[in-house]
């Protein structure tokens, strides 16, 4: 998978009208830069910026975690990425939005996932970058494999495959059936 | 029989030892579909857990299986 220049994303285009505000969503396979993604998105209009970041966490559910593998179905995630990104603007009154989500194997602290929004107020700001973390998390098919300090990995959300311990309860397994549903 | 094209992530990925694959069937459905690659290839998550996809749109398990169509099957997911 290669990283994709941003369309409309050149420092040329001017402050203001001149840059699109088209959603944007895409799948990189090299070290994010939060701070060169956030300029992407700024312009004379954002009075206000929110940013989310996803990193990796050295522990996961009591078990000390050593990496992550992140895989995707680039063709679907493109397209329901954008699809979050276009309700988000839809519902909440932002001047633009972006998500870059990362693929491969990441260290502990490595940047997974980055969601900017930019609005003239900080309400509709906060609320579209809250929705499009949430909805990306249930909706885009990414998947995640944890590596473990102790014991083989096991890829998250999967139940329990054979002969491994990493089993969810039933609650949560309807809990996260019950979210796919309302979300499809 | 008709011919599919087939891909498969993560878990299913691993159990197919293959991200993709042609499949020449007589299934009528996706789920039927599911059910003979299941069982071929050992996999471990039930249908009700997975969503299928028809030529990179979320598609319907019960929708009838065209001929060359482009098939994902999509394990619980975990981005983020």
């Amino acid at each position: 998978m290669k990283p994709r220049k941003i369309p409309g994303g050149t420092r040329s285009a001017g402050k203001g009208e001149a840059k699109a505000a088209a959603p944007r969503f895409r799948l990189v396979a090299a070290p994010l830069d939060p701070a060169q993604l956030r300029d992407e998105l700024l312009d004379a209009r954002a009075g206000g910026f929110v940013s989310f970041e996803g990193r990796v966490r050295g522990r996961n559910e009591g078990r000390a975690v050593r990496s992550l593998e992140y895989e995707a179905y680039a063709a679907l995630a493109e397209k329901e990425g954008a699809r979050i990104l276009a309700e988000a603007r839809a519902r909440h009154p932002i001047v633009s939005a972006a998500a870059v989500h990362r693929v491969g194997h990441l260290q502990i602290g490595d940047l997974a996932v980055w969601v900017g929004v930019t609005a003239e107020h900080r309400d509709a700001a906060f609320a579209a970058c809250r929705y499009i973390i949430d909805e990306l998390k249930a909706r885009v098919p990414i998947w995640k494999k944890e590596h473990y300090a102790e014991g083989a990995p096991a890829w998250i959300n999967h139940g329990a495959p054979a002969g491994s311990s990493g089993g969810r309860n039933l609650g949560e397994i309807r809990k996260s059936r019950r979210r796919q549903q309302s979300t499809r | 029989m008709k011919v599919v094209w087939v891909q498969y992530f993560a878990l299913l990925r691993e159990q197919a030892r293959r991200a993709e694959e042609r499949v020449e069937t007589a299934a009528g459905t996706p789920a039927a579909l599911y059910d003979e690659l299941a069982r071929r290839h050992g996999f471990t998550l039930p249908a009700e857990r997975v969503k299928v996809a028809i030529n990179d749109e979320f598609g319907a398990w019960q929708a009838p299986l065209a001929d060359d169509a482009r098939v994902a099957f999509i394990p619980p997911i975990a981005g983020g």
